[in-house]
């Protein structure tokens, strides 16, 4: 499905730590007695969290293990699923959604601000090692078009000058604050409402 | 315009907050029980009456896809799975209902668990909407505290368990089949059909999938009546729908409207217009990117409902209106529109999983200008080759825009793309080319 590359360097032993074993715990439940396999894309989000952001393949074979599964099976969903990285993405992974929708609005500005800021390239870590960038498909926030997701947040309503603002600060280690920077409310077209009025003055 | 008293989904814009008591200010969860105990038959007669149809794309009556589940529970316990994988772009609906009004959502998985006679309810949330899944979340620690859902929830008699699985990126698994091979913990690869998931769909026991919005409306509609709804909108287009509105127009926004609202009406009154003004419309997407697009003249004078969009040429969907106007490559869009479908093919049917790369790469060059005359009809063939080849409907949604593409604006590809075909002159343009060959400047090394 989609292009992945897995990291030629990869740590010898993976395993969870306590906190990570506990969320594990916790998700088993959720699924029938003899389903646990339900369970690996939870537990693959697991692993990525614990280990910065990727999934090295230790990290698969221990799932693996650890839900009495075939290690090709963890490895298929690990490899279909886009939002696995299997290779190291820094910190902070900028996602640009440039899907029709956003493109039309200039998603491709905000591209060209992350190559020029962060590397040249999609998937490629910044100098300082704690940032890489890469195209999306639609995340959808269509009616906040531009947007951008980095890590679990989205940054909406965005423009060039704005998103050299919110890299430059993600390079330097710290987290913008998520939302539209537009300053506008959610989904509601700005200044034009028209529908739930009384709600609004209430 | 929709009266806001007969707006289903008060919270849109969140000005009224998404915890339990807002809600129930809003009337959420206030007779749950009474509901539920006028039977299993009421609930989907009313649903079948109010002429519910489902809100994810294909417009499948509701009330007919519950009665399709076994009356009795047999061996097989029954799952009720609530497709929350909104990933159709111009679609941006289901993240607003899940964010600012989840309690509407769990009151209708109640409801509608009930009447399908499942104890367990999964809402597949796609990965991305990590935030939206912590406000779900949060909503359903506080139903179970209020013993809203749990054990016997509600004071129904009935046990449901609510949980959220998280997908991972793939639009695929916004298919029902493949939505269930996901929660099963396989890659997100659609099943054959027959047999039906209402019989043999999660673990293999019958389950009932539906979309987010389709279930939050049903306690409303239960609450206010099956005629009620069914005096909105057109007949057999029964209700309200969450219109998202977004590209090259002023205001892009979520609005809730009648079913049947004039498109001009949605684009001029509520998304401000367009940008340039109305003579600056070059097309327009009407239902998620899977819809093929309305022209101009079209766009001026259609409702959108899923009947009149049919006749069209085109579909409701998702409700996800793109608008495009003429300072946009129209044909670069739908480059950019193929290029998604070859990224989320799933691989499993050959049609679809090299026929949608085939179109990228045409769009690609026929946007620069270097297409021959001949492949003009080349695409076409190649979408009708995809078209009903497949196993699941990924195939028509990859094709259709492509067909509505060549169908409105022939004459603009063939203005550009002036080759003669490429044997006769020899010119170095990459033919068929992998694809992989073309992504490569962009991707690692």
């Amino acid at each position: 499905m989609s292009l992945k590359k897995i990291s030629k360097d990869q740590p010898e032993k993976f395993e969870f730590d306590q906190q990570s074993l506990e969320a594990a715990k916790k998700i088993l439940p959720n699924y029938p007695k003899g389903k646990e396999k339900s369970a690996v894309m939870a537990l693959l989000y697991i692993a990525q969290r614990q280990n910065n952001n990727w999934i090295p393949l230790s990290a698969i074979k221990y799932i693996a293990k650890f839900l009495n599964m075939p290690y090709i099976k963890v490895y298929e969903v690990a490899t279909f699923y886009s939002m696995y990285n299997l290779s190291p993405v820094g910190n902070f992974h900028v996602q640009i959604c440039t899907t029709t929708p956003c493109m039309i609005r200039g998603a491709y500005k905000i591209v060209d601000v992350c190559k020029k800021k962060i590397s040249e390239k999609e998937n490629v870590l910044s100098e300082n090692g704690n940032c890489s960038w890469t195209e999306v498909e639609c995340l959808g926030a269509c009616i906040n078009a531009p947007m951008m997701q980095i890590n679990n947040d989205y940054y909406e309503d965005l423009d060039i000058r704005q998103s050299e603002k919110i890299i430059d600060e993600v390079l330097l280690g710290k987290k913008p604050k998520p939302g539209s920077y537009r300053g506008r409310i959610n989904s509601e077209p700005e200044n034009n409402r028209k529908t739930l009025l009384d709600l609004k003055n209430a | 315009m929709l009266k806001d008293e007969d707006r289903i989904f008060k919270n849109l814009y969140n000005d009224l907050g998404a915890d339990l008591n807002s809600s129930k200010k809003r009337g959420d969860w206030t007779n749950t029980k009474d509901l539920c105990e006028k039977g299993r038959d009421w609930i989907i007669d009313e649903i079948k009456k109010s002429e519910l149809r489902g809100r994810g794309g294909a417009g499948f009556p509701t009330g007919l896809k519950w009665s399709f589940a076994p009356k009795e529970v047999g061996s097989r316990p029954h799952y009720l799975v609530i497709n929350a994988d909104e990933s159709e772009p111009g679609t941006c609906k289901d993240r607003d209902i899940l964010r600012f009004e989840p309690h509407k959502l769990l009151e209708g998985c109640l409801i509608a668990a009930y009447a399908v006679n499942s104890h367990k309810c999964y809402i597949y949330l796609r990965g991305e909407y990590y935030n939206e899944g912590i406000e779900l979340q949060k909503a359903i620690d506080e139903a179970y505290k209020n013993n809203l859902i749990g054990k016997n929830a509600s004071g129904t008699g009935w046990d449901l368990d609510i949980y959220i699985h998280y997908g991972a990126g793939a639009y695929i698994c916004g298919e029902e089949t493949a939505l269930l091979e996901s929660i099963e913990g396989n890659k997100g690869q659609p099943r054959l059909k027959p047999p039906f998931p209402a019989l043999v769909g999660l673990y293999g026991c019958p389950t009932i999938v539906n979309n987010v919005e389709t279930v939050s409306v049903v306690p409303t509609i239960l609450r206010k009546g099956s005629k009620w709804f069914a005096s909105l909108g057109k007949p057999k287009n029964t209700g309200t729908k969450i219109f998202c509105i977004s590209g090259n127009v002023n205001k892009p926004c979520n609005v809730e409207e009648e079913m049947g609202v004039p498109l001009k009406d949605l684009i001029e009154t509520h998304a401000g217009g367009v940008v340039g003004g109305w003579e600056n419309l070059q097309a327009v997407i009407p239902g998620g990117s899977s819809m093929p697009l309305l022209n101009k003249e079209i766009s001026e004078k259609i409702t959108m409902d899923f009947d009149s969009l049919v006749e069209n040429k085109s579909g409701l969907g998702t409700a996800g209106i793109v608008v495009i106007n003429k300072d946009q490559d129209i044909i670069k869009c739908f480059a950019r529109i193929a290029r998604f479908y070859k990224h989320e093919s799933c691989g499993q049917c050959t049609p679809c999983r090299e026929g949608s790369g085939w179109m990228w790469r045409i769009l690609e060059r026929m946007a620069k200008g270097e297409a021959s005359r001949e492949e003009v009809e080349m695409l076409f063939d190649v979408t009708k080759q995809i078209e009903g080849h497949t196993i699941c409907a990924f195939g028509e949604g990859s094709a259709w825009p492509v067909q509505g593409l060549l169908r409105n604006f022939k004459k603009e590809i063939i203005k550009r793309n002036n080759f003669d075909p490429l044997i006769k002159s020899n010119k170095d343009i990459p033919y068929l080319v992998d694809q992989h060959l073309l992504e490569k400047d962009n991707a690692q090394n």
